[in-house]
């Protein structure tokens, strides 16, 4: 086994899948000579060709048309848009085309696309780079919303995203690109769309999260158990569709949650969770279910990132709100 | 330099045209080749989708129809593109280009399943065709990906399609053509220019004087065509496939016709933007009764043959309604079931919950 950032195990899930299907293409704005403004694609054009590993002219829409029409002929393509907040340039070839592809046409035709994004606070990025959007991709019937928290979980759920038939909105926490390294394996593994993972297990409170806020609520966890708090952290890994399951057997075992998303508080995963937990499992709770998020402001300004993001702090102190209620 | 640059491309968009709008051939050495039963389909296939427009019209009037943007008028632009492809070519249209899908093979109730707003309508059945895209240009840079993969796949078959004058002034409408001219991508972009975007006037639009030019800015080849000469149409269309499957790239073809009838049968009323005079104008430049003259002069059509393809439309046309009625309506488990290839937990439970509801 190998130590892999995130980044570099993003990289080898898409070698894998260009080796193991021709039909596999990877392509954006500087994908391809370049290897991608964070190097995700690092080498591949070199590895796999022009054909298949191509750069696009700079226009985002136009990316995620092409996307449809390539799948269309057969191809399974895996488009990067450079940064999240540029979505909003690509959002009618998302929502209003290939997420309604197979819908559309009664089952005839599909859209196994991948669109590879990065997202997330933490690296002052200029505005509309950094916002945490996947609330408005898990609205979308049609798509799949997959946010990894480390590096294995990345390579597993990318070949997952690239093997799926339906098209998977993959985002890459930019924060988390090259924070630490992990073991993951050089041969091909998925991972299970749809499926969270326990992280931690606790007794007193469930903290449902994902993407970088697992980080935090691990640390967070950890600060608990020195309070004689207990807390089972659960890491979403696809926050659409939720699995609800672990979320709601979690909770029946803990009788208490919060749920934490560095994503601003309004709408959004972390109320859908909340919604999930109310409709499931309210006789079970002893308390509220709170929301650790950040505020309802457009995304921070680079400068008041710090203050703005929501941390392990702001986690323990929500976490012991709801176990002192 | 500066202003005459503009002026000087301007000026080489000159409208191709072959047969003028008594009948006459102007363009000799343009004259496609076409057998005299190809020439026969040809208006056939006008004739018929004039009545079927007519018959669309009265069956939407009557609540037998849903959705329906009327077709009167651009009979040439939309079929005289449509013959010039082979069957394995891919057609992305409008949500005013059925009759394209109709003759690259979409059986005729499931046009009328479409309008109804029946989700057996939008079904391919193995056709190289969408359903018509609702949101304007949207389906422009999904042509490009669609004549990419083509390419890519070593296909000797092109990826047309079609917008309007309003579509030309959309960003996916540059995006598309500038990524299949970027990658010599065997697409033809056909706008067909009825001079209204609904109401909004095509001098309204854009500075550019035709949308044509607008190739020019993505490096492709581009062309003005008059759009009710189904000979003009079908021979731009012919050359534009040639050069795109031999890998010279793609084209814009802008089609200048007139659709007679209102933007849509939702209300839409044209005698708020457009004036009598425009309309009789257009008028003497009508696809149909060009093409008859021509005919006749060759003595390839009479009033019998017509008669013939009216009475047979109007045949089908019923028998395609009644198929339509025949058609099991739609349940939400449908809907459901056409979300993803294996159903997530919500929907799953959602489906047990409204097939328990639609047994009942």
């Amino acid at each position: 086994m190998a130590q892999m950032t995130m980044i570099q195990a993003i990289t080898d899930a898409m070698r894998t899948e260009l080796k193991n299907d021709e039909n596999v293409l990877v392509f954006g704005e500087d994908v391809g000579q370049n290897g991608g403004v964070f190097r995700a694609t690092e080498g591949l054009q070199k590895e796999f060709g022009e054909d298949r590993v191509f750069d696009t002219p700079l226009a985002e829409s136009g990316i995620g048309g092409m996307s449809i029409g390539l799948a269309l002929t057969g191809f399974r393509p895996v488009p990067e848009v450079q940064f999240f907040g540029f979505v909003y340039e690509v959002m009618d070839a998302i929502s209003g085309q290939m997420a309604r592809l197979r819908y559309r046409s009664g089952g005839s035709f599909h859209a196994p696309i991948t669109v590879r994004s990065p997202f997330g606070g933490g690296v002052k990025t200029p505005e509309l780079h950094a916002d945490s959007l996947e609330g408005l991709m898990a609205q979308q019937p049609g798509l799949k919303v997959v946010i990894p928290s480390n590096p294995y979980d990345a390579k597993g759920l990318l070949i997952s995203a690239i093997r799926d038939n339906d098209p998977v909105i993959f985002l890459e926490h930019m924060k988390l690109y090259r924070s630490f390294r992990q073991e993951v394996p050089e041969e091909e593994y998925t991972i299970e769309i749809g499926k969270a993972e326990v992280k931690r297990e606790g007794t007193d409170i469930t903290i449902v999260t994902y993407g970088a806020m697992v980080q935090a609520s691990l640390k967070a966890a950890e600060e608990l158990e020195k309070n004689d708090i207990s807390a089972e952290v659960i890491d979403l890994r696809t926050v659409s569709p939720l699995d609800i399951d672990t979320i709601i057997a979690s909770v029946e075992k803990t009788n208490r949650a919060i749920v934490v998303q560095e994503a601003q508080k309004q709408a959004g995963i972390a109320a859908n969770v909340v919604a999930e937990i109310n409709d499931r499992a309210i006789l079970s709770l002893e308390a509220p279910v709170l929301r650790v998020a950040a505020p309802d402001t457009v995304f921070a300004f680079s400068a008041a990132e710090d203050v703005w993001l929501p941390d392990h702090t702001d986690i323990i102190e929500k976490a012991t709100q709801v176990v002192n209620f | 330099m500066g202003t005459k640059t503009i002026e000087n491309i301007e000026g080489q968009f000159e409208m191709f045209q072959i047969l003028n709008e008594n009948g006459e051939i102007v363009n000799e050495e343009a004259m496609p080749e076409l057998s005299d039963e190809q020439l026969q389909e040809l208006m056939r296939r006008m004739v018929y989708t004039r009545i079927l427009d007519q018959r669309s019209i009265s069956l939407n009037r009557q609540g037998r129809l849903g959705f329906y943007a009327p077709t009167a008028g651009q009979e040439a632009s939309q079929l005289g593109s449509q013959f010039a492809l082979d069957k394995e070519d891919w057609i992305l249209p409008g949500y005013r280009d059925v009759p394209q899908i109709i003759w690259h093979g979409l059986p005729l109730y499931k046009a009328f399943l479409f309008s109804r707003g029946h989700f057996v309508g939008n079904q391919a059945d193995g056709l190289n065709v969408l359903s018509p895209q609702i949101i304007i240009g949207a389906q422009i840079t999904q042509t490009a990906g669609v004549a990419l993969g083509l390419k890519k796949k070593g296909k000797k078959n092109v990826a047309i399609t079609y917008t309007g004058d309003g579509g030309a002034s959309q960003g996916d409408f540059y995006e598309g053509m500038n990524f299949a001219g970027a990658y010599a991508a065997p697409a033809i972009f056909v706008v067909q220019n009825n001079r209204f975007a609904i109401s909004v006037p095509v001098e309204k639009q854009s500075a550019a004087k035709t949308i044509a030019q607008k190739a020019v800015a993505a490096g492709i080849q581009g062309v003005q065509v008059d759009g009710m000469d189904v000979l003009a149409v079908y021979k731009a269309v012919t050359d534009a496939r040639e050069r795109a499957i031999n890998g010279e790239g793609p084209t814009l073809i802008e089609t200048m016709t007139y659709r007679y009838g209102p933007h849509t049968m939702a209300g839409d009323d044209p005698t708020r933007y457009r004036s009598e005079d425009l309309d009789s104008e257009w008028e003497k430049k009508d696809p149909i009764v060009r093409f008859r003259k021509y005919l006749e002069s060759k003595n390839l059509w009479s009033e019998e043959k017509e008669n013939e393809v009216v009475d047979n439309a109007k045949d089908e046309i019923k028998a395609a309604i009644k198929k339509a009625d025949g058609t099991p309506k739609q349940k939400v488990t449908d809907l459901i079931s056409n979300m993803y290839e294996e159903l997530p937990q919500n929907l799953r439970e959602q489906y047990e919950e409204y097939s328990a509801k639609e047994s009942k």
